[in-house]
C-alpha cells in the first residue's frame, strides 16, 4: 500500500540546508496497524505530512496505492488526500460551525460523491454517533469529537488512515476507547498509521517505526500475542 | 464541491457573523443607494429641464449681443443690439411669424402694502405668441402702446398671487420701482422650473422698459419665431447677414452678436444636465468603491481568522479553486445583498426627494442594472485578493495556525 524509498525532506535555514527527514525507507502493506514513535524533532511530523500528501518530499520516492505522489500537482495532491487518505488530528480539527453530520459529509462533497448524506450517516453509525449527527462539535465531548473525526476520516473508504497523536488531547479512559475504535477499523481491514509518543499506544500496535534525528532508527514488529496485552 | 454547497457554506458563515456581515454590506448599501438616488435626481433634473425648455417653443431663434465663445458663456459688448434691429428683422426676413425684442431686469413691484421683487420684461406685442404664454384675462399691450411707450403691464400668475391674492388685478395700478403702471392683463400659469419661475414676472412694452424704467438704448435679446422648423437654418443665415449689414461689420470681422436656436439651447442644457448627472453619479461611485474596500478588509480578516478551517478543508481534499470560490462567493453574496438593499433604499430616497423637493426623479432600469452590476463586480474585484490568499495557503501551516 505504501512504498517509501530514500525519502528525504530538507528545509533551508538561511544558507544552511537542514534535514528534517534523511533517506527513510519502509513499506506498509494493506491492513497493517503501524505506529510511528519518536521524540519531538525526530521528523515524525514531517514524515506524517509527506505520507498524508500535505507536502512533497525533497528526495526519494513515495508511492501510495501505486500512485507516484512526487509527480503530482497541487490539485492532484488534493484529490489523493480526498480519496486515498483519512486524517485524524490531535485537536480533532472539526469545523466548529458545522454539525457532526456536515463535518463527516465534507470530504464526500469535495469528492463530488453522490448520496453523501446517507454515506455520512453510515460512517457516524460505525463510530456509534448516529444519534449525535445534528450536534455541533462544541456540544460533544472530546472523545465524541474524535470519533466524529474518525468517521470523517473513513467516510471516503481511504487507502490509509493517518492519525496524528489521536489520543493526545483525551483522558486515558477515552484514549483507550479511541484506540479501540482504530483497532476495530483495522480488524475490518483498514490500513492505519498512528503517530504517537505514548508507549502505551504503540504497545498495542503490531508494528512500530521508531524515528530519531530524521532517520528511521528501528522497525519493530511484535508477535501477535504481545499486542493484545493491554 | 457543488456550487450549491458552496453557497450554503457562504451563507452560513455570513449568518454566523451577522453584525459583521451587515456592517460590511452597509458600505455597499450606502454606495448603491447613493448611486441610484443621485443618478435618478440628475436624470429627473435633465428631463424636467428639457420638457420645460420645450414649453417655450422649439421654433424660436434668438439673437443676442456679444459673441458666443463657448457653451453659455457670453462675452464682448452687451449693447450692440438695438430695437431697430428687431424691427428690421421683422420687416425684411421672410418665413417668420414675428420677432420680439426683449429687455429684462428685476424690479420692485408694489401694490397696496404688498411687495415683491420680480422680473420685469420689456417686450413687443408678439411676445406671448413667441414664448407660448397664454392670456387668462384682459389683454396684451398693442403695437401702438409699444410705440408710444405706455405705462401698462401684464402680470404673471405668481405675481398676481403674491400681490393681489384673490382680487382681480385688471385695471388696478401697480407701482414698478415707484412708478405707476396700469394692469391690463394676466397670464395663465406656465409652471415653475426648479431654478426659475416664469410666472414670477410682469411684461411691459419694450420701449417703456428702455426709456422709462431701465434707461438703456439697447435690447438684451431678440426672439424670432420661424414659420416652420425646416427653415430655421436659412432664417439664421438671413438674420446674420441682415444684422451684420446693419451693424456695418466688414467682411472677415467677427459678429458683435450671435444667433442661436432653441434646439441648440436645449442640447446644451441637456449636456449640462448630463454632466451634472455624471458628477453626482461619480461621487456616489466613490462611496461604492469605499464599500468595496470595506469588503476586502473584512474578507482579509475573515481569511486570517479561518486559517485553520482552510487547512482542514485542504487536508480533506479541497482544491485551490474550491477554496477560492468559497470566499469569493461570500464577498459576492455580501455585495449582491448590499446591492439589492441599496437599490431599494436608493429608490426610496429618490421618491422622498421628488415628494419633498417637488423635483422629478427618474429611476431607470439601466441605472438599477448599472448599480447592481457594479456592486457585484466590486464583490468579485475586492473579494478576489483575499480569496486567492486563502486558496494559496499551505495546508500544513494552515493546520498548525493557532
Amino acid at each position: 500500500m505504501i512504498e517509501v524509498a530514500q525519502l528525504s525532506k530538507t528545509y533551508r535555514l538561511g544558507n544552511q540546508e537542514v534535514y528534517a527527514l534523511r533517506e527513510v525507507s519502509f513499506n506498509i502493506s494493506k491492513g497493517e496497524l503501524v505506529s510511528i514513535m519518536g521524540p519531538s524533532g525526530s521528523g515524525k511530523s514531517t514524515l506524517m505530512n509527506l505520507l498524508g500528501c500535505l507536502d512533497l518530499p525533497s528526495g526519494g520516492s513515495y508511492h501510495l496505492a501505486n500512485i507516484d505522489v512526487q509527480s503530482l500537482k497541487a490539485n492532484e495532491l488534493a484529490e489523493v488526500r480526498n480519496k486515498q487518505i483519512g486524517f485524524v488530528f490531535q485537536n480533532f480539527n472539526l469545523l466548529p460551525r458545522a454539525t457532526a453530520l456536515e463535518n463527516v459529509e465534507l470530504p464526500l462533497l469535495y469528492g463530488r460523491i453522490p448520496q453523501s448524506r446517507i454515506k455520512a450517516l453510515d460512517s457516524l453509525d460505525k463510530v456509534g454517533l448516529r444519534d449525535r449527527a445534528k450536534h455541533r462539535p462544541n456540544e460533544l465531548s472530546g472523545g465524541e469529537r474524535q470519533r466524529v473525526a474518525i468517521a470523517r476520516a473513513i467516510v471516503n473508504n481511504p487507502s490509509i488512515i493517518l492519525a496524528d497523536e489521536p489520543t493526545g488531547n483525551l483522558d486515558s479512559k477515552t484514549g483507550v476507547e479511541i484506540l479501540n475504535s482504530f483497532k476495530q477499523l483495522n480488524a475490518e481491514g483498514a490500513t492505519i498509521i498512528l503517530v504517537t509518543h505514548d508507549p502505551s499506544v504503540s504497545d498495542q500496535c503490531p508494528r512500530t517505526l521508531f524515528m530519531m534525528d530524521g532517520c528511521l532508527s528501528k522497525d519493530e514488529r511484535k508477535p501477535v500475542s504481545e499486542v493484545h496485552g493491554c | 464541491m457543488l456550487i450549491f454547497d458552496l453557497f450554503k457554506m457562504a451563507l452560513r458563515s455570513l449568518w454566523s457573523n451577522k453584525l459583521r456581515s451587515v456592517l460590511t454590506a452597509l458600505g455597499i448599501i450606502i454606495g448603491v443607494a447613493s448611486v441610484i438616488s443621485m443618478i435618478s435626481i440628475g436624470e429627473g433634473a435633465r428631463k424636467q429641464t428639457l420638457t420645460t425648455i420645450a414649453k417655450f417653443g422649439t421654433n424660436i431663434i434668438t439673437v443676442k449681443p456679444g459673441e458666443k465663445k463657448s457653451r453659455h458663456v457670453q462675452s464682448g459688448k452687451v449693447d450692440t443690439l438695438k430695437l431697430e434691429d428687431a424691427y428690421a428683422i421683422e420687416k425684411h426676413i421672410s418665413s417668420i411669424t414675428g420677432a420680439a425684442a426683449q429687455v429684462y431686469k428685476n424690479a420692485q413691484l408694489k401694490f397696496g402694502n404688498k411687495n415683491s421683487n420680480s422680473l420685469v420684461r420689456g417686450t413687443g406685442e408678439k411676445y406671448p405668441q413667441l414664448s407660448n404664454f397664454v392670456l387668462e384675462e384682459g389683454r396684451y399691450f398693442s403695437r401702438e402702446e409699444v410705440q408710444t411707450a405706455r405705462r401698462v403691464c401684464v402680470l404673471g400668475a405668481t405675481v398676481v398671487k403674491n400681490l393681489f391674492g384673490d382680487k382681480n388685478p385688471i385695471g388696478e395700478v401697480l407701482k414698478v420701482d415707484g412708478n405707476n403702471y396700469t394692469v391690463i392683463g394676466r397670464m395663465v400659469a406656465k409652471g415653475a422650473l426648479s431654478w426659475f419661475d416664469p410666472d414670477d414676472q410682469i411684461m411691459i412694452p419694450v420701449t417703456t422698459a428702455q426709456k422709462r424704467l431701465f434707461g438703456m438704448d439697447y435690447v438684451q435679446a431678440i426672439d424670432i419665431q420661424a414659420r416652420n422648423i425646416d427653415e430655421m437654418e436659412k432664417i439664421k443665415d438671413d438674420v446674420k447677414a441682415l444684422v451684420r449689414r446693419r451693424h456695418n461689420i466688414p467682411e472677415g470681422k467677427d459678429n458683435d452678436f450671435y444667433v442661436q436656436n432653441s434646439s441648440e439651447w436645449l442640447n446644451s442644457w441637456g449636456d449640462a444636465a448630463k454632466t451634472f448627472t455624471f458628477l453626482l453619479g461619480g461621487i456616489a461611485a466613490i462611496s461604492l468603491m469605499v464599500g468595496g474596500i470595506g469588503i476586502m478588509n473584512i474578507m482579509l480578516v475573515s481569511v486570517t481568522e479561518r486559517t485553520r478551517e482552510i487547512g482542514i478543508r485542504k487536508a480533506i481534499g479541497a482544491k485551490k479553486r474550491e477554496i477560492l470560490e468559497q470566499f469569493l462567493i461570500e464577498s459576492v453574496v455580501i455585495s449582491f445583498l448590499g446591492g439589492a438593499f441599496g437599490i431599494g433604499i436608493g429608490i426610496g430616497i429618490s421618491q422622498v426627494v421628488s415628494k419633498m423637493g417637488g423635483w422629478d426623479t427618474i429611476v431607470s432600469f439601466q441605472t438599477i442594472l448599472l448599480a447592481f452590476g457594479f456592486s457585484v463586480a466590486i464583490g468579485v474585484f475586492f473579494g478576489f485578493y483575499p480569496a486567492n490568499k486563502a486558496a494559496n495557503m499551505n495546508p500544513i501551516d494552515a493546520l498548525r495556525y493557532e
